[in-house]
């Protein structure tokens, strides 16, 4: 009997719709406005009129100028990086003192003393402490300033502008607008940043979002950038703009990556998601001076501690993995030296080599163990170790160390930008590509998402290393 | 009573200090379910923050909360789960964040929803205020940013305003904690009972469709005699929200 009187209200619901015509949206749309003005008539007063929020307008003439918009939103950038990198230098030697020089040796000679066997110290300590150091000696500092930094931006209302300047170039890429978002998220964490694109109404622009939100560099790929940069890029200059060749070297990939996403976002919007740009509001908030420590605090807790314990919880099994792909033999060689001798002859064609292909396959749970595992791998291909056996990682405790240990392992200018670029251009790590998964509920894109910036990255690593093979 | 004098509504008679307890993430046991809506940017998770203790991220930006967090909080013995939901600037559209936010007001039966507002933006904000009232009767306007309003000189009748909405009112700065007490304090008199909305209903409905809006109410309200939301329903029938139509058929509301 129910479903009956159910189905008659439908019915009649269908009629009645046809009575009162297709306004209907509209109309209420209308009502709901005047009902709200006549709310307000009554219990707002507002004194100063237009005078309300005239500085933030002002400011915002300036921020989302044509002239000034893209200078400012790249001296911001600019800014957040140098400060990263000057400071994350000096805490990050410190941690590497402390944890690799000092600590190391404590527990090597405290598992001596109590007879552990060989191989199981080489395995815990040798392996998976070794790695989990690492990764906090190279990742915390310079999270724990850009996160912080990034948080401030944030809750001062920069992050809609930068929506708002960029928005013309994302329509030109036939993608949302809102996108620009979805890839500020992105610079601190992709996974983050697939999340972010709900906030995109159509289906195909999202999809384009999420896509393209690898090409965004995040907090995992930071330091790797850095790091070469420092090294390499940094050492071919006179010393005193040293610091500034290097950062403009990561900046020149953060911006590489940016135009990565649009041309792959046009691409993909001209071919199989086709369709056109939706239009959208985008409210310009006020802005709002950030309560300091509090951002500080939240952003140290929510953000640094959560992607470092993340990076702590891959580092501790790749480090274990390591250590047993360098110790066990098959044949006369380890099985880290097959492989790594195996894919040499396609890492040179890239302009790479078999240490930094294996290096990604061992980092696909998270980017941030690359520089670690490369330097493990390094270390016991081209035995330098000294003292130490096979697969242990050298005590590295200044950048300089880091850069003779990797030009021993036969690195060259050549060998940094590509990893650079590899870096930038390489599949999402594997908790975000679960979460492209997880959003997009489909394999089919899924795939696309994690296998095309592999496959651009190789094109791109082999014609820069044939230029290159060229000219010099 | 009044040894710490901390802010005046702290002391205050209404409110029973040693009665709260932020309970974080924990949220077992609850005896009331209490939705936070609103538009994007109005402050919702600070909202969340200061009546859970909890530290959830918050970002001056649009579109910041898109997946729903809970937290909790404990006011003279009772429980209560607070869910924030993602900002819309609407129910009506049917983007993957405003169906989210109106499946919980309307499916989830929250015992108190509490619409955050920004006091700079009433009129704009009022939107979407207005259609929630017609989904529950039992809401409260949480007036936010209620210092930059100050700032920007904007005076609004807090009585006038909730006498036209027919829910209670409070005006709050969640950034300084202030105007919270007096949140929960509503909160909890919603929840109880002790308050009663009358919430305000959509007016200036053109004839045609306001008769037939009242043809459909006549029958929803036959099938379904306690429900507070009748009218809302036949706007949604009349609109042929697909959605709206499959809960009827599955008994969703009752």
């Amino acid at each position: 009997m129910k479903d009956n009187n159910i189905d008659n209200i439908i019915e009649l619901s269908n009629e009645l719709r046809w009575q009162i015509g297709d306004e209907f949206h509209d109309n209420l749309t209308e009502s709901i406005y005047a009902d709200a003005a006549d709310i307000v008539k009554d219990s707002v007063k507002t004194q100063d009129g237009e005078k309300r929020f005239r500085l933030d307008s002002k400011i915002d003439k300036i921020v989302t100028s044509k002239t000034w918009g893209f200078p400012i939103m790249f001296l911001i950038l600019g800014t957040v990086l140098w400060l990263t990198i000057i400071g994350a230098n000096y805490p990050s030697s410190l941690l590497a003192e402390l944890l690799l020089d000092t600590i190391h040796p404590i527990l090597k000679s405290g598992a001596a003393s109590i007879s552990m066997p060989w191989w199981l110290a080489g395995f815990l300590i040798d392996g998976v402490y070794l790695a989990v150091a690492w990764v906090i000696a190279v990742m915390l500092p310079p999270m724990a300033i850009f996160f912080p930094m990034f948080t401030l931006l944030e809750d001062f209302g920069y992050l809609p502008r930068v929506a708002f300047n960029l928005d013309s170039l994302f329509n030109k890429s036939g993608a949302h607008g809102k996108q620009a978002l979805t890839m500020s998220m992105g610079f601190g964490c992709n996974a983050a940043g697939v999340v972010a694109t709900r906030i995109i109404d159509s289906p195909r622009e999202r999809l384009i979002a999420i896509i393209t939100n690898n090409f965004s560099l995040c907090n995992g790929r930071w330091p790797t950038q850095i790091l070469i940069a420092t090294i390499f890029i940094g050492a071919v200059v006179p010393d005193s703009i040293s610091s500034f060749a290097s950062l403009l070297a990561v900046i020149s990939i953060a911006v590489l990556g940016m135009a990565f996403m649009f041309g792959v976002s046009w691409a993909l919007s001209k071919t199989v998601l086709k369709g056109e740009v939706s239009t959208f509001n985008l409210e310009l908030p006020p802005y709002r001076p950030p309560r300091f420590w509090k951002t500080i605090y939240t952003s140290l807790i929510d953000r640094t501690l959560i992607v470092l314990w993340r990076a702590v919880v891959f580092a501790a099994p790749a480090g274990a993995l390591i250590w047993l792909i360098s110790n066990i033999y098959i044949g006369d060689e380890t099985i880290a030296a097959w492989l790594i001798n195996g894919m040499d002859g396609f890492g040179f064609l890239l302009g790479l080599n078999g240490v930094i292909l294996l290096a990604y396959i061992v980092a696909i749970p998270a980017n941030e163990i690359v520089i670690p595992t490369i330097l493990m791998l390094t270390v016991m291909v081209t035995e330098i170790g000294g003292g130490a056996g096979a697969g242990v990682m050298f005590e590295l405790d200044s950048i300089n160390a880091t850069g003779d240990i990797l030009r021993a392992g036969g690195w060259t200018l050549l060998t940094a930008i590509n990893l650079m670029l590899f870096s930038l251009l390489h599949n999402p790590c594997s908790t975000t590509i679960y979460t492209i998964y997880k959003e997009t509920n489909s394999a089919k894109w899924t795939i696309v998402a994690s296998i095309m910036p592999v496959i651009l990255g190789f094109v791109v690593c082999f014609l820069v290393a044939q230029f290159w093979r060229l000219i010099f | 009573m009044e040894t710490k004098v901390k802010s005046a509504c702290e002391t205050c008679s209404q409110f029973n200090k040693e009665g709260l307890k932020k309970l974080g993430i924990h949220t077992d046991n609850f005896d009331f379910v209490v939705a936070l809506a609103g538009n994007p940017n109005t402050g919702k998770s600070t909202v969340f923050n200061a009546l859970t203790g909890l530290r959830q991220h918050t970002g001056n930006w649009p579109g910041k909360t898109v997946t729903r967090a809970e937290g909790g909080f404990e006011y003279n013995t009772n429980k209560y789960k607070l869910v924030d939901l993602p900002g819309t600037y609407s129910l009506l559209s049917t983007s993957e964040d405003e169906e989210a936010a109106r499946d919980f007001i309307l499916f989830g039966k929250p015992d108190v929803t509490v619409i955050v507002a920004d006091a700079n933006r009433l009129e704009r904000n009022l939107n979407l205020v207005l259609q929630i009232l017609e989904i529950t009767d039992k809401a409260v306007l949480c007036l936010n940013l209620m210092d930059e309003a100050k700032r920007n000189k904007v005076d609004i009748d807090l009585r006038t305003l909730a006498r036209d909405l027919g829910i209670p009112v409070v005006p709050t700065s969640a950034r300084f904690n202030q105007g919270i007490p007096e949140l929960i304090q509503t909160i909890s008199e919603i929840a109880s009972g002790e308050i009663v909305c009358k919430p305000h209903r959509i007016k200036n409905v053109p004839k045609n469709i306001e008769k037939a809006v009242k043809t459909l109410t006549v029958e929803i309200e036959k099938e379904f005699p306690n429900i507070p939301n009748s009218r809302w329903i036949a706007f949604r029938l009349l609109e042929g929200d697909k959605q709206i139509i499959n809960a009827l058929k599955t008994g969703e509301f009752l």
